[in-house]
């Protein structure tokens, strides 16, 4: 156990989290939220820390999120992009990683195209690992933040009935929410047409829906997943048209949901392809920016937890 | 060449002998096996051992020519002896493939030089591999090849696999069928199921192996040629190959020690030594392989040895190659999971191991029978060891680095010569390999 009260070095993802530490982050995050609201955003919790956000992958929101969170914490932070940087000329990851270890760094936040990157260099390295997204596999900070707007909203997590609609095969945003919402007991549908839903997914304690407002009829929280427009030419559907008339959320279906219902959407959105403006900018049904906002002091907690271990030995 | 080994358990399941007697060899040959013979020669105590026909691997990449940084047939072979082998067949996906006649002189030129081991070169389906026309497939049969196989990728086009079944059976060798419909398979890095959902990771679903075998076990019926399935992975595929073996069609299988022992679970650890094609798969297909070795179905087990560069194997798990190596290991681990667990005796691992494939490739070897070749490998079936790094193979790229297994293998003869023997402190022919 660390001093902290996380029992690992690193936040590798949802998975290896006990319902406490989900609880202990999300607790530590409702503290932090109000450092944003203050005129001086800043605290001194990491100083004289170092944090390198090592984004392998092209990210705008988490990216900037992390670094916030960083600063308003008082950390030095350095950002290493793959694009113009060793990675270009071949180095390996894991040669990468240990160059920047050399230079010392308390914390490493990675993302990464491939699942199973952040461990690999949380095997080898002394920092903390925190996962930024690795592939399709964990977005682990992302789950946080959802829960944390879904308790702030609806008060609890516990019997909470989360539908999350989409490209479910692709998506890490999904993984960590299936693994999050179920150890605290909520009850999760995942939707979509059969093509975007992986294989044996019940097993992960979720429940399949292949209709829109089956999925939504219930639900307490809506959860839209972006559709990878990068993909296009290898969709797994006919057009992003029928797939708009399909599993696109309008007014017209969300008018089928309970009246509390929230929308949430991990971003970025394509308006029009998976959800409809009028539902995005509803301001009575959508959390998607207090997602963004609440993402910061998530993000704050989990650095605090695991590089606040440090200034407590 | 000459050699008397004394006081084994002799297990020969070529011709259901299993007694306590002698084996000479004289001349490379076995000249008799008898109880209590005298000769004037050297003498190999196996008191307390088993001495069975030397093992024939019938899937191993031995790397060379090209890649002589993973592999070379020098070290490959010194591994193959290591691990009980006598003979393997090196698959044509080298740099340049063994799709012409001066390749395979070259391989078998360079075994009788620094092999350990009997190698016998398979030869490409096609031309580079490319699954587009045919290599010269007789000038590869005259040149030394059993067999024939674009491993490492399938054939692909349907045509061209029947025109090779048809000519092949002419040639009186088996097409090796790597079984994969690469468009099912895009992206996919391991076994789709459960676990590849749980990791976010790009599925190879049984379906790509058992749509293959489905199609070229109706072409081997069309053809009436030999079709063997290379390291073959899911349930469907066993069904398939069992159903058309009863309607009298000509297809043989092989499995591989890792698909016999490991499962998509232990993926999990994101070690990329557990990456391999086809993919370790889940419980149902694993139990359901070693149901097909059980009841007759499965001909061979094959190692599938494929050594790559410890530099080429860290990195991320999606970017690193397919392939395990086995040839140390594979006699331990089948021991371990199929005769110590009591799925069959040792007899029949012994038949899978070296009747088995000298029998469907027509290779000499696999029987001690008076006259044959002097191949044998002497075991430990009591023996425990734990595998350990450093490998004889070049490469280190084992999933069972750390295992604890069941039985040994304690050396191995090949024409007579005792190419390995584990009780000697420094193995002998270790110095020969080159690097």
């Amino acid at each position: 156990m660390r001093a902290s009260g996380l029992r690992s070095k690193d936040l590798l993802g949802i998975e290896p989290l006990s319902p406490d530490e989900i609880n202990l982050i999300l607790d530590t995050a409702e503290g932090f939220k109000e450092v944003s609201e203050r005129p001086v955003k800043k605290v001194p919790a990491l100083r004289g820390q170092l944090v390198i956000n090592l984004f392998m992958e092209a990210s705008t929101r988490t990216r900037v999120s992390f670094e916030i969170a960083e600063k308003r914490l008082s950390a030095d932070t350095l950002n290493f992009a793959a694009s113009g940087s060793s990675v270009e000329k071949g180095e390996t990851l894991i040669d990468t990683a240990e160059n920047l270890m050399a230079m010392r760094p308390d914390m490493i936040v990675i993302r990464h195209k491939y699942p199973g990157a952040p461990k690999m260099l949380a095997e080898r390295l002394p920092a903390s690992i925190i996962n930024a997204g690795d592939g399709a596999h964990e977005h682990p900070t992302q789950a946080l933040l959802d829960a944390f707007t879904i308790r702030e909203r609806l008060g609890r997590l516990k019997g909470v009935n989360v539908s999350i609609i989409g490209d479910i095969a692709h998506s890490r945003v999904v993984r960590s929410n299936i693994h999050l919402l179920t150890k605290m007991e909520a009850n999760v549908t995942v939707a979509g047409p059969p093509s975007l839903i992986p294989t044996e997914i019940e097993k992960m304690g979720v429940r399949v829906a292949h209709s829109l407002d089956k999925a939504i009829d219930g639900a307490d929280v809506i959860m839209m997943l972006r559709i990878q427009l990068e993909r296009q030419g290898k969709l797994s559907f006919p057009s992003l048209r029928e797939y708009y008339n399909t599993f696109g959320l309008t007014e017209g279906r969300l008018k089928r949901a309970k009246k509390s219902v929230i929308v949430m959407h991990p971003g970025p959105m394509n308006r029009g392809v998976e959800i409809a403006s009028d539902v995005a900018d509803n301001p009575e049904r959508s959390v998607i920016l207090e997602q963004v906002t609440n993402g910061v002091a998530v993000r704050m907690a989990v650095l605090y937890l695991l590089g606040g271990a440090h200034l407590s030995e | 060449m000459n050699l008397l080994i004394t006081n084994g358990r002799v297990l020969d399941p070529s011709q259901e002998l299993d007694a306590k007697l002698d084996v000479l060899i004289e001349d490379g040959r076995i000249a008799r096996v008898d109880k209590k013979i005298k000769a004037n020669v050297d003498v190999l105590d196996a008191d307390g051992l088993v001495v069975t026909p030397g093992f024939i691997d019938l899937h191993t990449h031995l790397r060379e020519p090209g890649q002589e940084h993973k592999e070379t047939i020098a070290t490959g072979t010194r591994a193959a002896v290591a691990g009980g082998y006598t003979a393997v067949c090196a698959m044509a996906n080298t740099l340049p493939p063994n799709d012409e006649r001066a390749v395979t002189e070259m391989v078998v030129a360079e075994a009788r030089r620094n092999g350990a081991c009997r190698v016998y070169p398979i030869g490409a389906v096609s031309k580079g591999l490319r699954g587009e026309e045919l290599a010269e497939l007789a000038d590869l049969r005259t040149a030394g090849c059993v067999g024939v196989s674009d491993d490492g990728k399938p054939v692909y086009n349907a045509q061209l696999m029947r025109r090779a079944l048809e000519y092949c059976s002419m040639l009186g060798i088996p097409v090796i069928a790597h079984e994969e419909d690469v468009q099912l398979n895009e992206g996919g890095v391991m076994h789709e199921g459960y676990y590849s959902t749980l990791l976010g990771m790009g599925g190879i679903p049984a379906a790509s192996e058992e749509t293959l075998v489905a199609r070229d076990v109706i072409l081997a019926r069309l053809t009436n040629a030999h079709l063997h399935i290379a390291h073959l992975s899911t349930a469907g595929a066993i069904e398939v190959v069992r159903s058309a073996r009863k309607s009298g069609v000509h297809v043989t299988c092989e499995v591989t020690p890792h698909h016999i022992a490991l499962t998509d679970d232990t993926v999990q650890s994101f070690s990329t030594n557990l990456k391999m094609n086809p993919p370790l798969r889940s419980k149902e297909h694993r139990d359901a392989i070693v149901d097909g070795i059980a009841d007759g179905t499965v001909d061979a087990i094959a190692t599938d040895h494929a050594p790559h560069h410890v530099d080429e194997k860290n990195v991320e798990f999606d970017l690193a190659p397919f392939g395990v190596i086995g040839l140390e290991t594979a006699f331990a681990v089948c021991y371990s999971q199929l005769v110590a667990k009591k799925v069959i005796g040792l007899d029949r691992l012994v038949d899978l191991l070296s009747c088995g494939p000298a029998r469907i490739f027509n290779l000499a070897g696999g029987t001690l029978r008076s006259g044959s070749l002097g191949d044998v490998t002497i075991i430990d079936p009591a023996a425990k060891s734990t595998v350990a790094t450093p490998f004889l193979s070049m490469a280190q790229n084992s999933p069972f680095i750390g295992q604890t297994l069941h039985g040994r293998v304690i050396a191995t003869v090949v024409g007579g010569v005792v190419k390995h023997d584990a009780r000697l402190t420094a193995p002998v022919a270790k110095k020969k390999a080159k690097r």
